[in-house]
């Protein structure tokens, strides 16, 4: 219990510093009990202040992965790149061709795989949409940590 | 550990120097792969936790604890793929804010409603529980007492709680969140065909000719379906997308044929096509002929909202689902109203697009596959809109058959195996049944082993109607099991949160962490999730698929298979059902809820050495409990359409699509040659309805219920986004995916923006009739509306945009609007 409640006590104070707005309509009775959840302790039929935009985080060297099968996470700004029918930013600096003279990561030898498993000359167009598996980061902290631990040899 | 390169070198040179030398340096000091022992992950499938794709992943545990996931190459429907939120699926269950005692707010040691959360015992949790039901159930009878459970429930989840609130507490007051996402295309399957659930499968992917998006954005709700609507587009030039939607999206990136209508113009624009095929001859005759009736439906309908509401005072049909026949010839003249030009004008489609859309369907050569989600579910005439693109796929028999077909894509991944399967809505029994139909509820009863007349024939409360039936005081002990109702459902502040805060109600939650839901609610109950217990669900295209428990539960926290057997153990089979059904079985008497309804010979029947070690329900109760539930509920649908293969088979197999039958799965129902149900010579038999015809179904264009005016002049429109699922609760818990998508913005258009002074990254506060939320604006994000509309999504607790968003549902299916309504944009 002792670290339910210091973990309620953090998410609260996390949150406690955001002002806050009336809203028009009145309920009775409205109390969160002290529980915390991703909103952090504002009562429910407040108007929460909305948080500042974050901002992506730019031009990092590669971002550590957890285990082997979790997809890089994407160091830089994507904005403007385009990915459609008629072309597809990322490719122009992480396909194998271009990844070298780019400094980029070369996108994984899994991605030269057709559905059936076999091995293509060109990138599976199964992956032509990147940003379905790799993300962007905003610069900032987790609303919640998470107690997720890598293997051993991971850490 | 980080090494700079030069350390590295430094490291390497040691070993190298280690090596001639003969010496063993170690392990530590080396970078070889060490003891195979440390390095061996145990690596186990399990059906992906979050949408309806039904993915396949590998799950690799180490010390008790989920150390990786990848996407499972074995499997069928994503072939190793996963979606970013899927591949991070191994950090779901270590939130740091896990629940791991029951909480009850309380004052001076006991409850009370406006009491503080403090910590109490399974066995506290409990006691509170029962004694609030039995006042209850003892004050105000059976319809006093509801659950609203999920989509996300397993398979085995959402049996237990259909048979203790249906035979046990004999209400019919369950729901699943399904109601909210699935309902309409229930509606629908069950109007046209007669039977719920595609007829295609996900192999129509690879078969298509062209694909068309009715309002759904595929690129980010179901990424691994649209990885092989790529595939297929990308390595066959002559296949076309198109994509329908009220604003631009991530899925019009594949798009030959991009279309922006307005709200609730589909109506129009799918008569038009009908009207198309028929003015060009297109129709196939042979097929309409042959398997189907033609019909119209009743209008002018209403919009679901209280009785008392004028929008829904004012209509002439209210709720009416009545279907006439009439003929080829008047069904003819009624689609002829919609030329292009009047589908052109109420849609803002241009009449270039409006063509090049019908002769998609109306070209014999062309295979075209109709894919469509929320946007067609959540919506006021939902029901009717599933039914009129069943109408075009019908009128020119492009249906059942490879690269053919109509196809309900699910939102989550049980609503099928679960919610419409196993039928835990209000209305529903398993297979397809209803508690309306004293048939049905006799076929219940029987293989319950109850007397007759224990279900009742009422349908219960609907999603939206509990939370009314909250605020009203007639709802008031209250269940609510793997959802986040508060945040999802609409009308938060007017029909949510004065239901749940009502003091004539108990409200319990059941979740892994402290939802919104819970912040609302009375007693908070810890609950273990995914691979913390042994499961079932089944995924948009039929297929069933279980997995075992691989980790047990963070400490304090129990399933809610668990929750729902142990609750029932609290009630003497008196307590809940009248002396003229225990006379009707007085072995029963004196038993406990829990004997009568899960130690019937059935749920128990097979012994604990069957299952796992590993496998804490099970061991619980002392019985393979996962099976029995199983097997009990396979012998609805066994022989009726619905067959699933034996429990242990979905063990061994990446899932098995139903009917299965002689242990051979069916990939198009309907057709004869794959589906074994359709008679020989039939060529195809729609054998939901006794003669096996399909309805083509005309309904007209009809207004939605709040359009935007002088003052609220911007529609709204809510939804998903990829990188979170639903309400955030599991996946903004996941770092890597909280910072890919960490607020709710309001996308907005950059004119809308400038007019109202507010400029990208600014704070603005959005309002309707009903409450109001504050947020961030984005003009040039992944969403791109017209003038004239927002898209905010509801993942985040933050950002509650439900307090906005209007309870109006369809009439005919009880699912909620959330994709119009109308609301004021201004500058905080």
């Amino acid at each position: 219990m002792r670290k339910l409640l210091a973990v309620l006590l953090t998410a609260g104070t996390l949150f406690s510093v955001s002002a806050q707005s009336n809203e028009t309509a009145v309920i009775e009775n409205v109390n969160n009990g002290g529980v915390a959840s991703l909103r952090g302790i504002t009562e429910l039929d407040i108007t929460r202040k909305a948080d500042e935009l974050k901002r992506v985080i730019k031009d990092r060297s590669p971002i550590d992965r957890d285990y082997v099968y979790q997809p890089p996470l994407i160091p830089h700004q994507t904005r403007h790149y385009e990915v459609s029918l008629n072309a597809n930013k990322c490719l122009s600096c992480h396909s194998w061709k271009y990844a070298g003279e780019m400094g980029a990561t070369k996108i994984s030898v899994t991605h030269y795989q057709s559905r059936e498993g076999e091995v293509l000359s060109d990138v599976s167009p199964r992956r032509y949409f990147c940003l379905q598996c790799h993300v962007t980061q905003a610069d900032a902290s987790p609303l919640i940590d998470n107690d997720f631990k890598r293997v051993d040899s991971l850490r | 550990m980080k090494l700079t390169r030069r350390a590295f070198v430094k490291a390497n040179a040691a070993i190298s120097a280690a090596a001639i030398a003969g010496v063993t340096l170690p392990a530590s000091a080396t970078n070889l792969i060490a003891v195979s022992d440390e390095t061996k992950i145990k690596w186990d499938k399990a059906p992906c936790r979050f949408c309806g794709t039904g993915c396949s992943v590998l799950v690799g545990t180490q010390g008790g604890k989920v150390v990786a996931t990848q996407g499972d190459p074995e499997a069928p429907v994503n072939k190793g793929l996963n979606c970013v939120k899927g591949y991070f699926l191994s950090k779901i269950m270590y939130g740091k804010d896990r629940l791991t005692t029951p909480l009850l707010r309380m004052k001076d040691g006991k409850f009370a409603k406006d009491g503080e959360f403090a910590p109490i015992s399974w066995d506290q949790a409990f006691d509170i529980m029962a004694e609030k039901w039995k006042t209850s159930l003892k004050a105000n009878g059976p319809t006093s007492v509801g659950m609203f459970g999920s989509g996300q429930w397993t398979v085995m989840e959402g049996y237990a709680a259909v048979k203790l609130m249906k035979a046990g507490f004999r209400s019919n007051n369950i729901d699943p969140n399904a109601r909210h996402c699935m309902a309409s295309a229930v509606g629908g399957f069950m109007r046209t065909f007669g039977i719920d659930e595609p007829m295609g499968c996900y192999d129509d992917f690879e078969e298509s000719d062209a694909f068309v998006l009715w309002g759904s954005n595929m690129a980010e709700m179901h990424p691994i379906l649209w990885t092989r609507i790529t595939d297929r587009r990308l390595s066959n030039p002559h296949v076309r997308v198109n994509v329908l939607s009220t604003y631009k999206h991530r899925s019009f990136e594949l798009a030959d044929t991009g279309v922006i209508f307005n709200p609730q113009s589909d109506l129009a624009m799918a008569n038009f096509i009908a009207n198309y095929i028929i003015q060009n001859d297109a129709v196939n005759w042979d097929f309409v002929n042959k398997h189907t009736h033609f019909k119209r439906t009743a209008t002018d309908i209403g919009y679901g909202l209280r009785d008392e509401h004028p929008m829904q005072a004012k209509a002439k049909n209210p709720n009416s689902g009545k279907m006439t026949a009439m003929t080829f010839e008047e069904y003819k003249a009624s689609v002829a109203e919609y030329t292009v030009e009047k589908a052109s004008e109420i849609s803002g489609v241009s009449v270039e697009k409006l063509i090049i859309l019908a002769k998609q369907y109306a070209d014999p050569n062309i295979k075209v596959m109709s894919l469509w989600t929320m946007g067609m579910n959540q919506h006021t005439r939902g029901v009717w809109m599933n039914s009129l693109v069943y109408n075009i796929h019908l009128l020119v028999g492009k249906i059942s058959q490879p690269g053919n077909g109509p196809f309900s894509l699910t939102g989550q991944p049980s609503a099928c195996g679960t919610a419409r399967e196993v039928g835990t809505f209000s209305h529903r029994l398993p297979a397809d049944m209803v508690v309306a139909n004293p048939k049905h509820r006799a076929i219940a009863e029987k293989i319950w082993k109850l007397p007759e007349g224990t279900i009742p024939p009422k349908p219960g409360l609907h999603a939206v109607a509990q939370n009314r039936a909250l605020k009203d005081g007639t709802l008031n002990a209250y269940w609510t099991m793997c959802n986040n109702n508060m945040q999802a459902a609409p009308n938060m502040m007017e029909e949510g949160l004065p239901g749940y805060r009502n003091p004539a109600n108990f409200i319990v939650c059941s979740d892994p962490y402290p939802t919104v839901t819970a912040q609302a609610s009375d007693l908070i109950l810890p609950t273990a999730m995914w691979v913390e217990k042994e499961g079932a669900y089944g995924n948009a295209e039929r297929r069933t698929q279980a997995w075992y428990q691989q980790v047990k539960p963070i400490e304090g926290a129990k399933s809610d298979l668990w929750q729902l057997m142990e609750f029932a153990k609290r009630f003497k089979i008196e307590e809940v059902w009248g002396e003229d059904l225990l006379a009707k079985m007085p072995e029963h008497r004196g038993k406990t809820m829990y004997d009568v309804l899960y130690k019937n010979g059935n749920v128990d029947a097979f012994p604990i050495s069957e299952a796992q070690e590993l496998n804490d329900d099970a061991h619980d109760q002392g019985y393979y409990v996962q099976k029995g539930l199983f097997e009990e509920y396979a012998t609805f649908g066994r022989g009726h359409g619905h067959d699933l293969a034996p429990y242990d088979m979905y063990h061994k197999v990446r899932g098995l699509r139903w009917p299965v039958v002689n242990g051979v799965e069916t990939k198009w129902r309907f057709a004869e040659g794959s589906d074994p149900y359709v008679g020989k010579g039939k060529g195809f038999e729609f054998y939901g309805k006794p003669d096996g015809k399909a309805n083509i179904i005309f309904a007209p264009y009809e207004a939605p219920p709040e359009v935007p005016n002088e003052e609220y002049d911007m529609w709204l429109c809510t939804g998903r986004v990829l990188e979170h699922w639903h309400s955030g609760s599991m996946t903004a818990r996941v770092p890597e995916l909280y910072r890919a998508m960490p607020d709710a913005l309001c996308y907005i258009h950059p004119d809308d923006a400038k007019k109202r002074n507010v400029r990208r990254g600014d704070e603005v506060i959005i309002e309707s009739l009903r409450g109001e939320v504050r947020c961030r604006v984005e003009t040039r994000g992944r969403n791109r509306p017209p003038v004239g509309l927002v898209f905010v999504p509801w993942f985040d607790a933050r950002v509650l945009i439900n307090k906005v968003c209007l309870d109006a549902t369809d009439p005919l299916s009880k699912q909620t609007d959330y994709k119009k309504c109308a609301i004021k944009i201004t500058k905080a």
